[in-house]
């Protein structure tokens, strides 16, 4: 009954000066939402980077070709760089805990559809692969069917075109057994399978880049070495180069995840038996990435509840200094409280109750604060898109997909928080409340 | 008849000294008498007589350095911080020259703040407190902030205050120091029908014209005890009187 009274009599006393209270109340809802905020915004950016490299599969180990920096290539010079075939046969043949190792060749190429007389050639990628480059990156099939083993062995001139590419070359045709025509190879190919849409992945690790499969064409590698073989001539004003390479990339599929690291080790070692300073190619390991992102997400929460505690913490000292110049506004009240039976405890408990009040109000508002990030991120992204598309277009990928999401544990944390502020930056206005000598008190003003 | 008259409080060589840097400053040199039940005296002096200081040892706000205060039967002289708080809030009544009420609450939670730190809130302490705020004229009023009241129906309330713990005596602090003739009187004839009902009540004072109201003058002079003597012609409002008044300030309020 008494912790009630108590309870209530601060209520009154801090809706007394109602704009005063608030906004000492202010700063700790902006502490505690903020709490809120960061937490879930950081998440949701460790939680989106996590998505897109568990896309690349966890049990995947990737060898990237990497065009050396120094071209050597100027004027009739050969550019010999990368993974070759005989190395991607070797470590299937020699590492024993690998599935399967996928190769997968990459060109930029322009393709036109040769029955519709006005169509300019589009700006694509052609990708020389095998029907299990469906599988390891999720394409999945909207009309026809993907490249099959037999397509591969018989080296059948056959493409598999991407969902965007499809409508711009066949705006209004089936594109199913039309011809696919390349310019600057002079080949051509049958269409067999169109794809669904499909999102881009953003850059991960480095030594990945973008990968936007919107203007993909799919043929079998076998067929795409047969027809073009490995080198490529680009022609530049006077001069031209030579560069030549077997393949774009391998992705290794290990038995499980726990294989993942010794393999990636034995792979590192295979390729760099010869030349250990080889600078052709980038292992990707999307497990290891994993783990450094679990690093950084916990880093992200460390660096992001610092932040937040440190404005929890100006926030209580907001709340002790407005104590303080109530405590003494007060003076008197309080010489009378004790000369009316009060005792130091009393007093201490009072004010210890205001403040409390206080930065409980502030921690439930700021919950709830806490709670409409997500809303408000959203609709802060729709409106820059609206009104400021140029710079939402320059904004990094990891904003624009992002979705913030609340950790749980964050709310009751944050208002257990500024419960405590409370108490801390509170003790010591109420004590100084409480040491005060009555008859002085009785006195002032 | 010869009952032994019983004490509401009992001082012997009640002495108080400060103790400034290099020199002690003896504000009280050994102050000894008793107040009877019933009884009704004014404390009276020159400032620097003590009074003040007096005040502060009967109101229990402070401690004698040498002496014995008897509240009843318990010399409080040598009671710590806490237990002094809680007879503050048990046994005594203040009403002060401000009259000192709390902004934020009501009449009634006023009455009632003594209770409060006694650890008595209930629906018993609440009627009492009522039935307070009525005697004193205030029955309409409860639910009014201090604020809304004049300085002669605060003044009321605290006297209500005072008597919600039936304190072994009232002590007033220039009860009337900051209030108009008129109001003054009410509050003396308030004061008069209490002492009649048999409250104790001690009035410091420095107007000749309060301490007529008295049964006994005490004079204070440089912190020793000039004299103790009964009031001669005292100032005593008939029933008449006390009728005319109260009907004087129900017209105002």
């Amino acid at each position: 009954m008494r912790l009630f009274r108590t309870f209530k009599l601060g209520l009154k006393s801090l809706l007394l000066h109602p704009m005063r209270s608030a906004l000492t109340v202010l700063g700790i809802f902006i502490g505690v939402a903020s709490v809120i905020w960061l937490l879930a915004i950081g998440e949701g950016i460790s939680r989106e980077a996590q998505r897109q490299i568990e896309d690349l599969g966890a049990e995947n180990i990737i060898v990237r070709s990497v065009k050396p920096p120094d071209g050597s290539g100027a004027n009739g010079a050969v550019d010999d760089f990368g993974v070759r075939r005989s190395e991607a046969e070797m470590i299937l043949a020699t590492v024993p805990t690998i599935d399967r190792v996928v190769p997968i060749r990459e060109l930029y190429q322009n393709f036109i559809y040769n029955g519709n007389p006005n169509a300019k050639p589009v700006d694509g990628r052609l990708v020389g692969c095998t029907p299990e480059y469906a599988a390891i990156t999720r394409l999945e099939v909207a009309r026809g069917h993907f490249i099959t083993h037999r397509e591969v062995e018989a080296k059948r001139s056959v493409c598999v075109i991407s969902a965007v590419l499809a409508d711009r070359l066949f705006p209004s045709e089936d594109p199913i057994n039309k011809q696919m025509y390349m310019p600057e190879k002079q080949e051509y190919f049958s269409i067999v399978g169109v794809l669904k849409k499909r999102n881009a992945t953003a850059a991960i690790g480095g030594s990945l880049s973008a990968q936007d499969f919107s203007l993909d064409v799919y043929i079998p590698i076998s067929t795409m070495f047969q027809r073009m073989g490995d080198r490529e001539v680009k022609r530049t004003g006077a001069s031209f180069s030579i560069t030549s390479f077997e393949l774009s990339q391998i992705t290794i599929q290990v038995n499980g995840i726990e294989d993942v690291p010794r393999t990636a080790e034995l792979i590192e070692a295979t390729l760099m038996a010869d030349d250990a300073n080889r600078q052709d190619i980038a292992v990707v390991v999307p497990y290891e990435l994993l783990e450094q992102a679990k690093t950084t997400r916990l880093m992200f929460m460390m660096f992001m509840g610092l932040i937040a505690a440190i404005s929890l913490i100006v926030g209580g000292i907001g709340i002790m200094n407005i104590m303080l110049a109530t405590v003494t506004e007060r003076t008197r009240e309080i010489g009378i409280r004790r000369a009316l039976g009060g005792k130091r405890s009393d007093i201490t408990q009072q004010f210890l109750v205001e403040t409390i009040s206080l930065s409980v109000v502030g921690g439930l508002t700021g919950v709830l604060g806490g709670l409409l990030c997500p809303l408000v991120v959203y609709y802060t992204r729709q409106s820059v898109q609206q009104f400021a598309p140029d710079f939402y277009a320059n904004l990094p990928e990891v904003a624009k997909v992002m979705s913030p999401e609340i950790v749980p544990a964050s709310i009751p944390i944050a208002f257990f928080i500024s419960v405590i502020v409370g108490v801390i930056f509170g003790i010591y206005p109420a004590i100084r409340a409480a040491q005060m000598d009555p008859i002085d008190a009785l006195r002032h003003e | 008849m010869n009952e032994p008259t019983k004490l509401a409080a009992s001082l012997r060589d009640l002495q108080k000294h400060y103790v400034l840097k290099s020199e002690t400053v003896k504000a009280l040199r050994g102050i000894s008498f008793d107040i009877p039940e019933g009884d009704y005296v004014a404390i009276m002096g020159p400032s620097g007589s003590g009074k003040s200081t007096l005040l502060n040892l009967l109101g229990c706000l402070d401690r004698p350095t040498h002496g014995s205060y008897f509240l009843g039967d318990q010399d409080v002289a040598k009671m710590t911080d806490d237990q002094l708080s809680e007879v503050r809030a048990s046994r005594l009544g203040f009403v002060f020259q401000s009259y000192n009420l709390i902004a934020q609450l009501s009449v009634v939670e006023n009455i009632e703040v003594p209770l409060y730190y006694m650890g008595q809130l209930n629906a018993e302490s609440r009627a009492r407190s009522t039935r307070l705020a009525t005697m004193v004229g205030l029955g309409e009023r409860l639910g009014h902030r201090p604020t809304q009241l004049s300085g002669g129906q605060q003044q009321r309330v605290a006297i209500a205050r005072s008597l919600v713990n039936d304190p072994y005596f009232i002590l007033a602090d220039e009860a009337t120091g900051n209030l108009d003739s008129v109001t003054t009187e009410e509050i003396l004839a308030l004061f008069q029908r209490l002492n009649d009902e048999g409250r104790t009540i001690i009035m410091v004072t420095h107007e000749d014209e309060v301490s007529k109201h008295a049964k006994r003058v005490i004079w204070l002079k440089d912190g020793e005890l000039q004299s103790d003597e009964p009031v001669e012609d005292r100032a005593v409002y008939t029933a008449e009187r006390i009728q005319e008044i109260s009907q004087n300030a129900e017209v105002r309020t």
